[in-house]
């Protein structure tokens, strides 16, 4: 009989249009996370305030300070007069860093002695302290060979010692700018579609066990795969919705390009979209109530924004983090999401995380069926 | 017609250490309205459970519409209506969208599910109410529309786990018009009460106390079996002379409704001489003294309470 799983998913329709709360909620929690995450979440480091201990108040040390300030990495607060000043703005968190200068910079340079420069750096947000010592090293060991060169050349006059030795030329491909929004967008595509998705259908099947709605269905003859298929069915239809809206939104608002093919990522996605729907029906058959499939949906969430590399770099994470997140769907789906939407990957690119995904969404139907009986007790 | 519809042979479910039904044996024919009566937690539901399908037992075996409970539930699931004893309804559909459901979920063919809901609520009485959301209706209105779900895709057996439990006595009575109807077209009905007005209405009963079936038959055979009488008398000091009938083991139950005292005799014992007999010797007058009909729920308690002396005594 085809015409049950039909049959079950008008009803679930009929239901979520009634419910206005949740209905709001699938359309409005997309674009408010996009805004949220696209504007709040910058791991771009900038503007450090920064306060200046010069204590050799010389041509050289101002302009120092003056090529320190154009980098745009400092926000140059003003000068101060002791550590004891430096401690307490750092420590009252006015400023993030610290630059002394000693007193015999200049004279010291004029000398051709080396002359010792020191960064204070607030080592409490690990990630200020990174950019704000690259920055400044890059700057200094420019400037110093700047010096060396010009020495050379008043020295020896030679043509060719012109030339620095090494040199590093970076290029950024994909995302030019390093802009964080082109990132983490596509990225929210997989967050929000795991969030809804598994707490969507979690719930449907708990609010039926809730309300004793459930005990009617197993005393009738639907099958369990056509009530799964009926749960899932407007589900899905929900998260393509969501994603188009994402992808829209991130267009028009971030900017966000979209590099390769559009229906690839459609086709693929249907892969990651079931497996948090197995996930939620799984979740439907440990929980007694609503409030229960709730929180565990909850707490499925955590680890999926925290390990699957949507934050933080799935390569710099510990070996049993990595662990753990490869047997995350969403781990997967943002290797194939970034790629396609940033990269331009086509199939053959993604298909390694599409094994991984119809792996892990075949050990979810596995164990749902085993959970999931026709029989009370 | 006497085709058995339901045949069960020593049924017993358990729940861990507890034994919810135990030896159960029974057969319903066609067209019979069958009542399983038993006190709260007497293993009504769970025998209910087990015959369609939606719990294994743990010992004995049973057949139910020509297929084994054990074996081949899902062909049962097709060919029975179930109520809960909650009216397990979409509170956030309408009537008519309710029914639709389960015409669909019991597979009428689409083109016959308009019609068919259509004629459900024609009988049962719902028209004007077919767009009202179900979770809006009060306990009567509900449980109609819980039995025309039930009954939705017609099906000759209809199982109802407690149907009038929080429906006030007007729906109730129209209900089990709703139900002698349903049986003379031929449906068979098995429902669980513990409303003892309602037992009298089925052709048949079954006792169940502490998981055993402890008697089948009609209300009156059921009543005859334990061979009561029963009287009502009006009389001053009503208490004491209550207190000094329980003592005598002729007298099987005394209860007060009101200002009649109401008594039952054990063994056929002719109660008015009797009683006379004992009140009077004992200075007390009678007002009044009038035989009265042996019901059911006489019976019921009697069997009950002969359970628990026997019990006490093993004990």
């Amino acid at each position: 009989m085809l015409t049950r799983p039909f049959v079950i998913a008008w009803k679930e329709l009929l239901q979520l249009r009634r419910d206005r709360m949740t209905l709001a909620m699938m359309a409005v929690l997309p674009i408010v996370q996009l805004l949220l995450f696209g504007y709040a979440i910058n791991t771009d480091v900038r503007h450090i305030p920064t306060v200046i201990y010069d204590q050799d108040h010389s041509a050289a040390s101002r302009e120092l300070q003056q090529s320190l300030r154009i980098t745009g990495f400092y926000d140059l607060l003003g000068e101060v007069k002791s550590y004891a000043e430096i401690e307490r703005a750092l420590r009252s968190g006015k400023a993030r860093a610290a630059l002394v200068i000693p007193a015999r910079y200049a004279s010291n340079l004029r000398s051709g002695k080396a002359a010792q420069l020191q960064l204070v750096v607030d080592g409490s947000d690990p990630q200020t302290v990174g950019s704000a010592i690259n920055t400044a090293s890059g700057l200094i060991a420019q400037r110093s060979s700047e010096l060396m060169l010009a020495k050379l050349a008043r020295v020896g006059g030679g043509a060719g010692a012109a030339l620095q030795p090494i040199a590093l030329e970076p290029s950024t491909w994909y995302n030019p700018e390093l802009r964080t929004a082109v990132y983490v967008v596509p990225g929210l595509i997989g967050v929000i579609l795991t969030m809804t998705m598994v707490m969507l259908t979690a719930m449907a099947i708990a609010r039926e066990r809730e309300r004793g709605t459930l005990e009617q269905l197993i005393v009738s003859p639907v099958r369990r795969l056509e009530l799964v298929l009926g749960k899932i069915l407007p589900y899905t239809v929900i998260g393509y919705v969501q994603m188009s809206l994402i992808l829209l939104a991130g267009r028009v608002v971030f900017g966000v390009p979209l590099v390769g093919s559009l229906q690839l990522l459609y086709v693929l996605s249907f892969l990651f979209i079931a497996a948090n729907l197995a996930i939620g029906l799984f979740f439907s058959t440990l929980a007694k109530t609503q409030q229960q499939a709730m929180q565990m949906s909850f707490f499925f969430l955590l680890p999926n924004i925290l390990l699957s590399g949507f934050m933080f770099p799935f390569e710099s994470m510990p070996r049993p983090a990595q662990f753990i997140s490869q047997g995350l769907p969403l781990t997967h789906f943002l290797r194939i999401v970034r790629g396609i939407t940033l990269k331009g990957a086509t199939f053959p690119d993604v298909s390694q995380e599409l094994v991984w995904l119809g792996a892990i969404f075949c050990a979810l139907v596995l164990l749902t069926s085993l959970r999931f009986t026709k029989k009370l007790v | 017609m006497s085709e058995t519809i339901i045949e069960t042979q020593g049924l017993s479910r358990r729940f861990g250490s507890l034994i919810a039904v135990r030896d159960v044996s029974l057969s319903v024919k066609r067209g019979e309205i069958f009542g399983v009566l038993g006190p709260n937690g007497a293993g009504k539901s769970t025998t209910i459970r087990m015959l369609c399908g939606i719990l294994d037992p743990s010992g004995g075996s049973g057949r139910v519409v020509g297929f084994d409970i054990a074996t081949q539930a899902e062909r049962i699931k097709e060919r029975i209506g179930y109520m809960t004893q909650r009216f397990s309804l979409y509170e956030d559909l309408s009537v008519v969208e309710n029914l639709l459901f389960y015409a669909g979920i019991y597979g009428v063919p689409r083109s016959k599910r308009r019609a068919r809901v259509d004629q459900v609520l024609e009988r049962t009485g719902l028209g004007q109410r077919r767009k009202q959301i179900a979770g809006t209706l009060s306990g009567g209105w509900k449980q109609r529309v819980a039995l025309a779900s039930a009954t939705i895709h017609e099906p000759p057996l209809l199982f109802l786990d407690e149907p009038t439990a929080g429906v006030d006595p007007v729906s109730r009575r129209e209900f089990w018009e709703q139900i002698h109807g349903l049986a003379a077209e031929g449906t068979t009905v098995l429902l669980t009460t513990h409303y003892m007005d309602e037992a009298e209405r089925c052709h048949r009963l079954a006792f169940i106390f502490r998981g055993q079936l402890l008697d089948v038959g009609t209300p009156e055979q059921i009543v005859q079996r334990r061979n009561l009488r029963a009287l009502e008398l009006e009389l001053e000091q009503p208490r004491d002379a209550a207190e000094l009938l329980r003592q005598q083991p002729e007298i099987d139950e005394v209860a007060h409704y009101g200002h009649v005292l109401r008594l039952t005799t054990r063994g056929g014992v002719d109660p008015e001489p009797f009683v006379r007999g004992v009140l009077e010797s004992r200075g007390f007058t009678l007002k009044s003294c009038n035989v009265s009909r042996v019901s059911v729920e006489d019976a019921f308690v009697s069997m009950v309470r002969e359970d628990e002396q026997q019990r006490a005594k093993a004990a």
